[in-house]
């Protein structure tokens, strides 16, 4: 790491963060990609437009979230570890907080219409929520395979007003759903924006959701100030394309603090990939010898991406951030664990992040260490699902 | 000037439309066999897409296609070997995804199109503003690059993106993916934008699955390329003289 270097600023004119980002999309899909960076870049400047993604995110989202400390889950383990409570926002994930900022954007762009893609379906259901709110139409793009995995989430998309399309292409999981609202976005550019849901995809999404998510980390630093604690030794968040990640690390990019990712093993970007160009953009992957894009495999669906945020890649690469995998079979107990012992049941997701710091406390995390979890979603999506593994078990 | 961009504008001056159809390169053992066909019924150019596992610009069809000739196990060297074979003289240009070439290697990869008879690529993901490196090792190859041009290109873009393209224009006749179409949409506003700020051959593609469309904008430009629906006639299990029936029907649309 470069001394005195800043980090998690903006990215250069093009979208690189180092050599990753970038804008790689048919040539098709550039008026609308410059549509949304101007769009974004005069909106983000604006003080009114900023005021009211504030307002809509504390009055609709109850934003600010807590920072809650998890005592008994801290003497279990030796840390004094603090949670961002993203579980307690509206729709029950920090996803609102990007939907909320992208719908605002794409009706002062005059759209009428959004589209989006999801895995786990959490992102699906924010972007059908803050769709609804604004009177925007909504179509969802979903893996056919995570349409049964989080069916219950399909049924509160339709719910909301929104059209969920099956994906059959491919893997049938979140990167063929990102390929499919590619191709609807292109036929449609004219009235629809695409509300991208992670920090990925072509310039300017990396770096406008990362900014759309940068409040949890802001709240997290000013939280954290007022309860005494200061900068934490680490702050740990789960990644699949890394929204909540980017969001949280924003606020403590230039701070000592340790950055960590904890990717799910089978869709391990960082641990397990190499450079490559997917979805827009130039990070890092999980692809076969010959360049084609391996399938991910994960518990949880909002993991189940083989790639990772441009902006990652460059963390990783310069190592600000350290990123590490967990797999499936450390998950389970690791959401036992904080439900049993803190009443909160995280998301398969977030519990990826739990294990990791069971597994490293006292070890890479020393005794007496502060951290901060981002506590990114709460778990109802997924108790279907561990029971059903957990039944399997007995 | 590229070898490609010479051949194409030599066949313009000779009053003929260029045809060009794609083909999925592996999807059946006897591709090769698919190709010399398509020359045989009359085509001037062939277009040969290297699957790529998540093709973005392309509809069910070349999808569909690209996966099972992935399960056949094709790849760049894969393909090559079997160019090699190709006993018809015609120029190749080569389709696929911009990590395809990444993964191998960019000067790797123009050496080895170069060296396997194939004169241009079309990267549709690569934009412009990416493209730098791979156009240097493409001049260094005789690889002609070419660039994709979209009703939604403005015109200030079109000039940037006609000028960088060589071989020829590829005009899309409309904002849509690969294989879905009845008429061709914008392809005659699209082929005058080019034509104002540059006199490289232009040939419109997406949405020309009928000799009717074919004969529409080969009126309005130096060409045409015909992907999904001559892709859906080899999956539905064409064999060579099929193909050529095919071709040829394009090419007594368009002379």
């Amino acid at each position: 790491m470069a001394d005195g270097a800043v980090f998690m600023s903006s990215p250069d004119e093009r979208g690189h963060f180092g050599s990753f980002g970038g804008r790689f999309v048919p040539e098709a899909l550039i008026a609308a990609c410059l549509e949304v960076e101007f769009a974004f870049r005069d909106a983000w400047s604006d003080a009114e437009f900023v005021e009211e993604y504030q307002r809509v995110l504390h009055q609709f989202a109850g934003r600010p979230t807590p920072v809650t400390p998890l005592d008994r889950l801290s003497s279990h383990l030796g840390l004094r570890v603090y949670a961002k409570r993203e579980d307690l926002a509206h729709t029950g994930s920090h996803k609102i907080n990007n939907v909320i900022g992208q719908t605002l954007l794409a009706k002062r762009m005059g759209k009428s219409r959004v589209i989006a893609e999801t895995g786990a379906g959490q992102h699906g259901v924010a972007t059908a929520t803050a769709a609804a709110r604004l009177g925007l139409e909504c179509t969802v793009f979903m893996g056919e395979l995570d349409t049964v995995r989080q069916e219950l989430n399909v049924f509160r998309m339709q719910l909301l007003g929104a059209t969920v399309v099956p994906v059959l292409s491919g893997s049938r999981t979140l990167k063929d759903a990102v390929n499919e609202a590619m191709r609807e976005w292109v036929t449609c550019v004219e009235n629809t924006h695409y509300c991208l849901g992670s920090v990925m995809g072509p310039h300017p999404f990396p770096w406008m959701v990362r900014e759309l998510q940068s409040i949890i980390g802001h709240e997290a630093a000013r939280q954290l100030d007022e309860l005494g604690v200061g900068t934490p030794d680490l702050v740990v968040a789960c990644v699949g394309g890394g929204s909540n990640a980017a969001g949280v690390f924003a606020g403590f990019a230039n701070t000592p603090a340790r950055l960590v990712g904890i990717e799910a093993a089978g869709g391990s970007a960082v641990g397990k990939g190499s450079p490559g160009v997917l979805h827009g953009m130039r990070s890092l992957l999980m692809q076969d010898e010959f360049g084609q894009i391996e399938e991910a495999f994960s518990i949880s669906a909002g993991l189940d991406y083989p790639g990772i945020g441009p902006e990652h890649a460059y963390l990783a690469e310069s190592g600000r951030a350290e990123y590490y995998a967990i797999g499936d079979e450390d998950v389970i107990g690791a959401l036992q664990l904080l439900s049993e012992l803190e009443g909160i049941i995280p998301a398969l997701e977030t519990a990826h992040a739990v294990a990791w710091i069971a597994q490293e406390a006292g070890k890479s995390i020393g005794a007496g260490s502060t951290v901060l979890l981002n506590l990114s979603g709460r778990g109802d999506k997924d108790v279907a699902q561990v029971r059903a593994i957990l039944d399997d078990k007995s | 000037m590229k070898s490609l961009e010479a051949e194409l504008r030599q066949l313009r001056e000779s009053g003929r439309k260029a045809l060009v159809p794609y083909f999925v390169a592996g999807l059946t053992p006897d591709w090769v066999r698919h190709v010399e066909a398509a020359v045989h019924g009359g085509a001037d150019a062939v277009e040969i897409g290297i699957p790529f596992s998540d093709p973005m610009i392309d509809g069910v069809v070349i999808q569909e296609a690209a996966l099972r000739s992935l399960r056949l196990g094709t790849t760049i060297d894969s393909l090559c070997a079997d160019l090699a074979s190709l006993s018809a003289s015609v120029p190749l240009v080569a389709m696929t995804y911009f990590n395809i070439f990444h993964h191998y290697g960019l000067e790797r990869s123009a050496g080895k199109l170069h060296a396997s008879g194939i004169g241009g690529a079309i990267v549709p993901d690569l934009s412009l503003e990416e493209a730098e490196e791979w156009k240097r090792v493409c001049d260094q190859s005789d690889v002609a690059t070419i660039f994709l041009v979209a009703p939604s290109t403005s015109s200030e873009r079109v000039a940037k993106v006609a000028a960088a393209s060589e071989g020829f224009v590829y005009a899309s006749a409309r904002m849509a993916v690969t294989g879905q179409a009845a008429d061709i949409g914008d392809a005659e506003r699209v082929v005058g934008s080019v034509r104002a700020v540059c006199d490289t051959p232009t040939y419109v593609g997406i949405g020309i699955s009928t000799p009717q469309l074919a004969e529409e904008a080969g009126e309005i430009s130096d060409g045409v390329i015909v992907g999904s629906a001559l892709v859906r006639l080899i999956l539905d299990g064409a064999d060579a003289s099929q193909v050529e029936t095919f071709v040829a029907s394009f090419r007594h649309a368009l002379d």
